[in-house]
């Protein structure tokens, strides 16, 4: 098991050059650099423009940056952002529950339903359901994610006045930070003072249910989709004939003998979708201004502050990956063909 | 009363209005403690008459039938629930491909325990000493720590042993064989085919024996149904069905063993195969190949009636005219 996991972690590190040189590169080809942005319309003094690329030490040439760059990754030091002055992984730290508890939610929202959906549409397969979830779910695998946020919002929010528009959660609520995940830090409030902060947690969820909604749609449409055909496959299988030869239930064939090995294909698929997810979190989290890594991230592109974003952006890929990891060491448990290869 | 007792039965595949009947009119009788060879080409619907019975086609095909009766009970009629009281408890099936019927998920001692808690609700040591039981009972060496082997981690001879263990695991009145032994190495067919007669006299169960393997059929069966097209054409003692058969596939049939073709006129085996879904003949299904064939075959279908010691479906049977 432990060579398996040091084989799998050894393929990736040609993965981490690559990206810290491609996020080097691509904001630096952006025009413009972090002193003109700050100043903006106003024109520049050439000097001091100089001057302060200095101070920043951008005035150095590339691939000096880059050494100098990759060395401070070594050890250990992102670095500070150029607008705030805050180091790059306490800012992270500080806005990463954000993210995570709105790609829970969409992630938890994406695979209730999703195999769900799977499971029956491939049990009643050629039923009525079984074409809808296939109609539906190939619309939400080529949903635009901007486009359908704002509809959401405009039906769910505007028309029916359900739930809040932005933010994560109503200005009145004065809630302390404890875990960074708004539904337990609101829980934790109401616990504490259930007169002062009576509601919050239910005005927490409120705000989280459209953007998690959002986000989770890609995901479901996939995590459906596979996991219909993997169980139309296993249900072909012999060994599901042998497990109905036993005289078993229908309900443990289906889930005991058919999902447990069909699980294994949509799982992989569960763990791309942490990518995808934390792409559509950029945008989902632009849309809500829900105060998270992927607006962050936006923020930095926009005012060129490059340790933000070359860190930033490594953070989130090396929890990809992680998760990729996990996810790859999640298969080889669900699998005992895999767990017991050589 | 037999154990096993259908009549006239047929399998739909296909639409209503242009079904493809993969059984057709079929009639077989299993007794108490019997062995039953069924032999036939493929495609000649054997696989599906068992699925039926077993009710493993799951609305796949249409089934039909003036009897379907086992032990007593009408399998045609009884509700989902009481048919998985009987399946994997009293009737039995092994199938073709050992490597693919088991689940690679689970340790075999998983897969055989199940059926055991499922059917006799055996629980904790009971349910662990049964299982080890039956692992022993189907010569599966070092048995103990083969239960918690993975399916994948064993060959196909033991891998069928497994399935058979937990086939016999709720001592079945009538244990179905479907080609048990075509996907293995020649070596271990003889000692799975070993197996499964020692079991069927110790536990005095009826088998119902499907295989290519004639020589096999006469070695061990009490009787035999020949399948061509989904109907039985005929069926009788071992014995007699081997010396006189009735019915021209048969005979084709035996030609077809080395043995029988020595020093007798050689038989050539029929030429073509078992008519398809648009090619069902309106007569007599073999008139396309027979090489008997007579202007009444085409019209009209025969039905099974006795000749001699064997019943047959032919217009012409060969005892007959022999006689
Ligand atoms: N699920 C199915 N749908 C349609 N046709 C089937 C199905 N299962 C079997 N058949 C057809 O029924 C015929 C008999 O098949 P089978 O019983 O497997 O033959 P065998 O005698 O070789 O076991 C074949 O022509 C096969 O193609
Ligand atoms: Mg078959």
């Amino acid at each position: 098991m432990l060579s398996f996991i040091l084989r799998r972690l050894s393929v990736q590190i040609p993965t981490f050059l690559g990206l810290t040189l491609l996020t080097f590169t691509l904001i630096r080809l952006i025009p413009g650099d972090p002193i003109e942005v700050m100043v903006g319309e106003r024109t520049l003094d050439p000097q001091m423009h100089a001057e302060a690329m200095h101070r920043l030490g951008l005035d150095k040439p590339l691939y000096q940056q880059y050494f100098d760059y990759l060395s401070n990754l070594l050890h250990g030091d992102l670095g500070l952002s150029l607008v705030t002055k805050e180091s790059v992984w306490s800012e992270f730290t500080t806005l990463f529950p954000a993210t995570l508890e709105l790609a829970i939610a969409a992630m938890l929202f994406a695979s209730v339903f999703g195999l769900l959906a799977g499971v029956i549409a491939a049990i009643r397969r050629g039923s009525v359901f079984d074409h809808g979830v296939m109609g539906i779910s190939l619309t939400g695998f080529s949903m635009p994610i901007f486009w359908w946020g704002l509809i959401l919002i405009m039906f769910f929010s505007v028309q029916l006045g359900w739930t809040p528009v932005s933010g994560r959660l109503d200005l009145a609520y004065d809630v302390q930070p404890v875990t960074g995940f708004m539904l337990i830090d609101t829980w934790l409030a109401e616990a504490a003072d259930p007169e002062l902060n009576a509601g919050a947690f239910r005005d927490a969820l409120m705000h989280l249910i459209l953007p998690a909604v959002v986000l989770g749609t890609i995901p479901l449409a996939v995590i459906a989709r596979m996991t219909r055909s993997s169980m139309l496959e296993v249900l072909r299988e012999d060994y599901v004939r042998t497990a109905r030869a036993k005289g078993l239930s229908p309900a443990r064939v289906i889930f005991i003998h058919t999902l447990r090995n069909a699980l294994i294909p949509v799982l992989t698929v569960m763990g791309l979708q942490i990518g995808t997810l934390m792409g559509g979190a950029v945008l989902t989290e632009t849309i809500f201004s829900w105060p998270g890594i992927g607006k962050w991230l936006i923020d930095a592109i926009a005012r060129r502050d490059y340790p933000v974003v070359q860190n930033g952006i490594l953070i989130v890929a090396t929890l990809v990956i992680v998760t990729n990891f996990v996810v790859d060491i999640l298969y080889g448990i669900a699998n005992p063909r895999i767990r017991h290869a050589k | 009363m037999s154990l096993l007792d259908i009549h006239n039965l047929s399998v739909h595949f296909g639409s209503e209005k242009h079904p493809f009947a993969a059984v057709d009119g079929l009639d077989l009788t299993v007794n108490q403690g019997e062995i039953v060879g069924i032999v036939g080409e493929s495609g000649s619907g054997k696989s599906v008459t068992m699925m039926a019975m077993m009710g493993l086609l799951e609305g796949q095909g249409r089934i039909l039938a003036d009897r379907l009766d086992f032990d007593g009970k009408n399998l045609l009629t009884i509700s989902g629930r009481e048919r998985r009281r009987i399946v994997g408890k009293d009737i039995a099936m092994i199938f073709q491909d050992p490597m693919t019927s088991l689940n690679p998920s689970y340790t075999v001692g998983y897969q055989i325990r199940e059926v055991l808690a499922l059917h006799q609700g055996l629980r904790g040591a009971a349910l662990n000493r049964r299982a080890l039981e039956l692992m022993e009972m189907v010569e599966i060496p070092a048995a103990k720590s083969r239960l918690e082997a993975y399916p994948h981690q064993l060959s196909g001879g033991m891998s069928q042993r497994v399935v058979i263990a937990m086939a016999i695991a709720c001592n079945p009145k009538l244990l179905i064989a479907d080609e048990p032994t075509t996907a293995l190495d020649v070596t271990i067919q003889a000692q799975i085919m070993e197996l499964l007669v020692n079991l069927q006299q110790s536990q005095n169960m009826a088998l119902i024996m499907i295989t290519h393997d004639l020589a096999v059929v006469a070695e061990v069966a009490h009787r035999v149904a020949v399948m061509y097209a989904g109907q039985v054409v005929e069926t009788g003692p071992v014995e007699a069905l081997f010396r006189h058969p009735a019915h021209p596939y048969t005979e084709a049939l035996l030609a077809s063993i080395p043995e029988h073709s020595k020093g007798a006129e050689r038989l050539s085996t029929l030429p073509g195969i078992v008519p398809g879904h648009y090619d069902r003949p309106r007569g007599c299904l073999l008139s396309p190949r027979c090489p008997y064939v007579q202007e009444v075959c085409r019209a009209d279908r025969p039905a099974l009636l006795q000749h001699g010691a064997t019943a047959a479906r032919c217009h012409f049977p060969l005892v007959a005219k022999e006689a």
